[in-house]
């Protein structure tokens, strides 16, 4: 499956470390749920490091859109609560 | 739901949205394309206007820390003339500099990172859009409607979502820029006032102090020189003959002065 870190390109990953993911992403929720920057902060960075970790950039010239949409490595919570809020990132 | 999923589903939902509005699929090809060369050429300026704000901002680094040196320069000098207040006072104002300085050396890194940033974000969206234009051609090729259909849903996702991420790194290395830009200004204005950069112009008023000591040293010297060539008696007392014109007798007369301004000295200190 493919997985995109937004503002770094997209990375192939393999099903099996899919768990994981979903795990690092769960802790990612909760700390966005409770509102601590830092606390989202550590988990935004434990799962995009996961992702760099077991997946394999897809060249750039693919056109597969991704499974998975990871927020920029500098994001703040405020910005990704815009993005899943639902006006969303991108209009229209 | 988890963020990732959110976030995949929040972009796909745009780029079927932005399908469903079109008709024809060879338009949507065409159409698609267009905006995709716009929005290269909107990255690459992206890319020219942070690296412009990036050496606005390394020429700032580069005058304040020029003005750092001569505020160390200006403290040692006032420092071996025994001025320890005035070194005190340029070593105070060489502090907030390097404050300021590191201050720019962070907005620096800061832009850096955002240019490079953008510039592999322009790579990659031109290797896609290479790509896009590719597949467009062998689409309209293609002999069946519906087959072209799911070819063109295919392709404009994955460009859409690109478009779409390209899109947001620009925003926001725009709302960076801006800010940086802001303080940038100020620092200009503060620079172009005279007030960091002036040497040996009236607000420098350090260096005119350390100038005056160094002036009047100079011209004690020249005092005690001439005194020497005349080497007689008479001119002494014509020159001390001003001020304390009762104990003046040959070279004293220099020295005098000097202890006279020491006790000032102290008091400053105090």
């Amino acid at each position: 499956m493919i997985a995109r870190i937004m503002g770094e390109g997209q990375f192939e990953i393999d099903a099996g470390a899919l768990d994981d993911l979903n795990s690092l992403d769960a802790s990612l929720e909760s700390a966005i749920g409770t509102g601590e920057e830092d606390a989202f902060r550590t988990a935004l960075h434990a799962l995009l490091d996961r992702v760099r970790e077991v997946g394999s950039p897809l060249s750039a010239d693919s056109l597969e859109p991704s499974d998975l949409i990871l927020p920029p490595t500098d994001a703040s919570m405020d910005e990704v609560r815009e993005m899943l809020g639902d006006q969303g990132l991108i209009p229209g | 739901m988890s963020v990732m999923k959110r976030l995949s589903m929040i972009f796909r939902a745009k780029a079927d949205k932005a399908l469903d509005k079109m008709e024809d699929p060879r338009e949507t090809l065409d159409y698609s394309y267009q905006r995709q060369l716009e929005l290269l050429q909107k990255v690459r300026r992206g890319v020219a206007d942070v690296a412009t704000s990036r050496k606005r901002v390394e020429l700032q680094i580069q005058q304040l820390e020029q003005q750092s040196t001569k505020l160390e320069g200006q403290g040692r000098q006032a420092l071996g003339a025994g001025r320890e207040d005035l070194a005190r006072e340029a070593l105070t104002r060489r502090s907030g500099l390097q404050n300021q300085i590191a201050d720019l050396r962070t907005q620096y890194e800061s832009l850096q990172g955002e240019e490079e940033k953008l510039t592999l974000a322009s790579q990659r969206l031109q290797a896609k859009v290479d790509s896009f234009r590719t597949k467009k051609e062998t689409i309209k090729a293609t002999y069946t409607a519906a087959e072209a259909q799911t070819r063109i849903n295919e392709a404009f996702s994955g460009i859409s979502e690109e478009m779409g991420d390209v899109g947001m790194a620009i925003q926001r290395a725009e709302d960076k820029t801006a800010t940086m830009q802001a303080r940038a200004g100020a620092i200009d204005d503060l620079l172009a006032s005279g007030a960091l950069d002036d040497v040996s112009g009236p607000r420098d008023d350090i260096q005119a102090e350390l100038d005056r000591m160094g002036g009047g040293a100079d011209v004690e010297l020249e005092l005690q020189r001439l005194k020497g060539e005349i080497g007689g008696a008479e001119a002494p007392k014509q020159i001390g003959g001003q001020p304390s014109a009762g104990q003046a007798d040959t070279p004293p007369a220099a020295p005098q002065q000097q202890p006279s301004a020491q006790p000032q000295q102290g008091e400053e200190l105090r």
